[in-house]
């Protein structure tokens, strides 16, 4: 009996292969892989979400060319084995026209030379530049990326420093790998604009009390203060240099910093910090002449209203992702040597987090200018800082 | 600003390692009662502390009901859930070796870790603190009337159990249990009775020492497998099974990142406890409080 159900069952499952497959053919395939579950879900989580919103909307309003994008999205679950075998299945299998994701950027990396073997392009939603750039500094001419990488957050904090003339800075930051990227990028770039660094303390991702280092910061008595984390101890640094009477000195965030929660629970101790954000988190913030305007506060109209949920920096990540390769297939189609084209010459594409404006030379398409804001708190909500 | 002095600087890093230490000592404490009566590491240790603060969260900031009744509701929940660890997780083994119980905390602290992630989420929480924020200045330091209660809680823990350990009948039954459990059930005591109990306890105390910390440091669902390694840490420093060893242990360890943070480098923050616990090891194994005759008879 049993076995006669299996048979059948398999024949039932084969018919509606068959008969759901000629279906879909006139759809775009687009795959996505995402860490949706596992260690990075706050990054998957809601890219997936967001990739969802998108196509739902582009299909309701009639697909691409007349065509549905048909969306496959895997689940990487922050795994890079799992990760590589996704976007292998991808574009073997599924054969889609492009990937976007993954969210991580050591997955990122693992599948790069898949993207180049298969000569599919791939928009990756992770930051480190090395996705992009290859060991010899050249732009690899399959990948893309999405978000500004660290050295952008940097540079715009550093750019306001000099504004306020401010000479010496403190450097605090986890020793997580977002910490140390971070931290390394603020050594790096800081005599460029003239800061000297007086202290580069660091603590651990899970820490409770960041006390010591900030007396020890307090003694060297610098101008400025730079934090590099995210999640808790971001807010617990903010608590414990207005528990030490520091407030005299100014702090930054770094773009980890971008989320509501974040000044709320700093409970009136992130009055006054400044932290370059990505228009995405902070749209009511900006002034309507804004380029990022509309866009920034249609998604989040958009997706506050379906996942009664804020908007986070990851999910505009997948936005600017599948926004280029809706806007790539609504251009030329699935050609995916054309996609490649189209996609490194791409000019003023209006995201999330930026205006992009793609070479061969640029595969990430931001300058700093234009993927941050330099972002004041200021009676517990974002405001534009002068 | 007004700049501040290194002797300022020196006291408020002892102050600091204090109060980090204090958290330290309390799961530290939580790991010895139940390695006492059991031989047992309590791995899931850190996960009853991060209950604590969620839980205690839900009651005083979400339910809104004042401290002083959310405080022992919070309590109960987290012995609650120690007893269903040893119900669940430790009693139904057939055969225990100690290895095998080790393994199934670790199991159970994971289980615990993805209920808490699913009901709270993976934002962290914060409570009032329990006296207001402003801070009280001595000597130059800074000192949060937070941390004041963090020792506090700690030296009423340390009395409440040595009283009950040295003064009641229960508490004597337990130490029995602890010296030879075997001896213990031919005079007639319960030993599974003391092995719950024995969770039931080292889970209330997690829970305070999280209901404490939360004001200071935030929680979220995903803070205790650090929180127990630190313990641990704290347990093996000073001796495991001895109480006042836990106490110290946990107030060295936190005393000695403190100092290495702000004295040499915080980078190598945590790399200082992991010496001074080396050194202390290599000198005395037993520990700095435990001692040598009761490791031998104990099968960890």
């Amino acid at each position: 009996m049993s076995k006669k159900f299996a048979i059948m069952a398999m024949v039932c499952l084969f018919c509606c292969g068959v008969l759901v497959a000629p279906a879909l053919a006139d759809s775009y395939k687009v795959g996505a892989v995402f860490s949706v579950t596992g260690r990075a879900s706050f990054l998957g989580d809601p890219e997936k979400k967001t990739a969802e919103l998108i196509a739902d909307e582009i299909n309701q309003k009639g697909g691409i060319n007349g065509k549905k994008l048909e969306l496959i999205i895997y689940d990487d679950e922050g795994d890079a084995t799992k990760t590589n075998l996704a976007v292998k299945k991808l574009m073997t299998q599924d054969k889609v026209c492009v990937v976007i994701g993954p969210s991580l950027s050591g997955n990122s990396l693992a599948v790069v030379p898949l993207a180049e073997q298969y000569k599919i392009p791939l928009i990756s939603c992770a930051a480190s530049y090395k996705i992009v750039t290859d060991d010899a500094g050249k732009q690899r001419s399959w990948v893309f990326k999405v978000p500004q990488s660290d050295s952008m957050a940097v540079e715009a904090i550093f750019d306001h420093m000099k504004k306020k003339g401010i000479k010496k800075i403190a450097i605090i930051s986890a020793t997580d790998g977002f910490g140390k990227s971070g931290q390394s990028e603020l050594v790096r770039l800081a005599p460029q604009y003239g800061l000297e660094i007086v202290a580069d303390e660091s603590y651990g991702p899970q820490d409770t009390d960041m006390t010591a280092q900030l007396t020890k910061i307090k003694g060297l008595t610098p101008q400025a203060i730079v934090n590099w984390s995210i999640g808790p101890p971001q807010v617990t640094v903010l608590r414990n240099y207005r528990d030490l009477g520091m407030t005299g000195i100014v702090f930054y965030q770094s773009h980890g910093f971008g989320s509501r929660k974040n000044i709320e629970l700093a409970a009136g101790a992130a009055e006054g910090v400044y932290t370059p954000l990505g228009a995405v988190v902070t749209p009511e913030a900006l002034p309507e002449t804004h380029p990022q305007k509309k866009v920034t506060m249609e998604y989040t109209n958009q997706y506050t209203g379906k996942y009664r949920e804020p908007v986070s920096t990851f999910g505009g990540h997948a936005w600017d992702a599948l926004g280029l390769a809706v806007d790539a297939l609504n251009a030329v189609g699935c050609d995916r040597a054309k996609i490649r084209d189209y996609l490194e010459n791409k000019k003023g594409f209006v995201g999330q987090h930026g205006v992009f404006n793609f070479s061969p030379n640029d595969h990430n398409g931001l300058v700093w200018q234009d993927a941050f804001n330099m972002i004041v708190v200021k009676g517990g909500d974002w405001a534009m800082a002068d | 600003m007004e700049k501040i002095t290194l002797a300022s600087q020196l006291f408020q890093y002892l102050i600091t390692g204090l109060t980090v230490g204090s958290i330290y000592a309390m799961v530290a404490i939580g790991f010895n009662i139940i390695y006492n009566v059991t031989e047992i590491i309590n791995l899931a240790q850190g996960e009853f502390v991060v209950l604590g603060g969620l839980i205690m969260v839900f009651f005083h900031v979400a339910v809104g009901l004042p401290i002083l009744i959310a405080f022992p509701a919070t309590v109960i929940m987290v012995t609650l859930v120690g007893i269903l660890l040893d119900r669940l997780a430790i009693r139904p083994i057939r055969q225990p070796s100690v290895l095998t119980l080790i393994i199934a905390t670790i199991g159970a602290s994971i289980v615990i870790r993805g209920i808490a992630m699913i009901i709270w989420g993976k934002d962290p929480f914060d409570l009032p603190a329990f006296s207001g924020r402003t801070p009280i200045n001595l000597l130059g330091a800074v000192i949060q009337p937070q941390y004041v209660w963090v020792g506090g809680f700690l030296l009423v823990i340390v009395v409440l159990l040595t009283l009950f350990f040295e003064k009641t009948i229960i508490g004597k039954a337990m130490s029995a249990c602890a010296d030879n459990p075997d001896a213990a059930s031919l005079v007639g005591i319960n030993v599974k009775q003391m092995i719950s109990l024995s969770f039931c306890l080292s889970a209330a105390i997690g829970a305070v020492a999280g209901i404490i910390l939360t004001p200071i440091a935030l929680m979220d669902y995903n803070r205790g497998a650090m929180l127990a390694v630190k313990g641990f840490g704290a347990v093996v420093l000073g001796g495991l099974g001895s109480f006042p060893g836990a106490i110290l242990g946990g107030l060295v360890l936190g005393t000695i990142e403190s100092f290495g943070a702000g004295l040499i480098h915080s980078g190598y923050k945590d790399a200082f406890a992991l010496i001074a616990l080396l050194a202390v090891l290599f000198i005395k194994p037993s520990g700095l409080l435990g001692s040598v005759e009761v490791t031998k008879i104990k099968k960890f």
